[in-house]
């Protein structure tokens, strides 16, 4: 599947459907699960904020999603050499840097009320996502510092690589150390311990966000096509 | 469902989490969509352009 979409042509014709497709998914699951999520009793012990967890958690969730397609994609680009791989990294930043500030936000305001604090510097979650925050950020201002594209995909492709060990740091960093974070309650050994009426809009809003992210990846990779293509044209009228 | 009651005491941090999702959203639909119609009407003109050379 991928070497087939590491042909531009035939991305193009698969993203031109996929991508719309995806977006309407998206809106469903997003809509149902946010209908269902306000719907939900308000929790024992958190009360109303408990509503916060149907766009923090998914909004982690796809930011995580969309740093593992920035490295599987500099990997393809850096080993392959697949024409779409570099592209596909490059619109995956923007879009993964966005989620994980939305996590990070909807994360401090959730954590207000429940924790009486903002943001703690000693909390191994909160900080190996603000260091996923700060990875997407670099990936682009390394990209955009380095005039020469090639040697700025290269330099992209590697910090890339390199970032990937902070996704099972993030996983596992409420398992590993103490933290004011609530340890794992969905994917765990044993099964959930979230409650069904909030597991259901929980997993909706989550393949929601992953399904919006695919369209937008999709989409804004479609869109570096159609700026490279604008290049060579730029360069060929040129000669 | 009653919007005004979600949040109860807490609807000063319920509301603005939603919102600022919502922005965030919004900002990576128009982005993206812009991003791809610009690029795609650049391509669009230099073809043309190309299109009016080759023919000249």
């Amino acid at each position: 599947m991928i070497a087939v979409l590491a042909n531009p042509h035939r991305f193009m014709a698969f993203s031109r459907w996929a991508a719309p497709v995806l977006g309407v998914a998206a809106t469903g699951l997003i809509g149902v699960g946010l209908w269902l999520g306000l719907n939900a009793p308000p929790d024992y012990q958190q009360g109303e904020t408990v509503r916060i967890m149907f766009v923090h958690v998914p909004a982690a969730w796809a930011a995580m999603l969309a740093y593992a397609c920035l490295g599987g994609a500099s990997f393809s680009s850096l080993v392959f050499r697949h024409a779409v791989a570099d592209a596909a990294a490059k619109a995956a930043a923007p879009l993964g840097a966005a989620f994980t500030f939305a996590a990070l936000v909807t994360g401090s305001l959730w954590g207000k009320p429940m924790w009486g604090t903002w943001w703690a510097w000693g909390d191994s979650r909160l900080v190996s996502v603000l260091v996923l925050f700060l990875l997407f950020l670099g990936y682009m201002a390394l990209r955009a510092s380095i005039e020469d594209e090639a040697k700025a995909a290269r330099a992209g492709e590697i910090l890339a690589l390199v970032g990937l060990i902070n996704l099972p740091i993030i996983k596992f960093s409420v398992d590993w150390w103490n933290t004011l974070h609530q340890g794992e309650s969905i994917f765990r050994a044993g099964g959930s311990t979230l409650a069904p009426v909030y597991l259901l809009p929980l997993a909706l809003t989550g393949f929601g966000y992953m399904s919006a992210f695919g369209a937008l990846w999709l989409a804004r990779t479609r869109a570096e096509v159609w700026r490279r293509r604008a290049l060579s044209l730029t360069l060929q009228a040129a000669l | 469902m009653d919007l005004a009651a979600i949040g109860g005491k807490y609807a000063v941090f319920v509301w603005p989490a939603y919102g600022v999702s919502a922005g965030v959203f919004a900002w990576m639909i128009f982005s993206t969509l812009a991003r791809g119609r610009a690029a795609r009407r650049e391509v669009e003109r230099l073809e043309r352009e190309r299109a009016e050379r080759a023919a000249r």
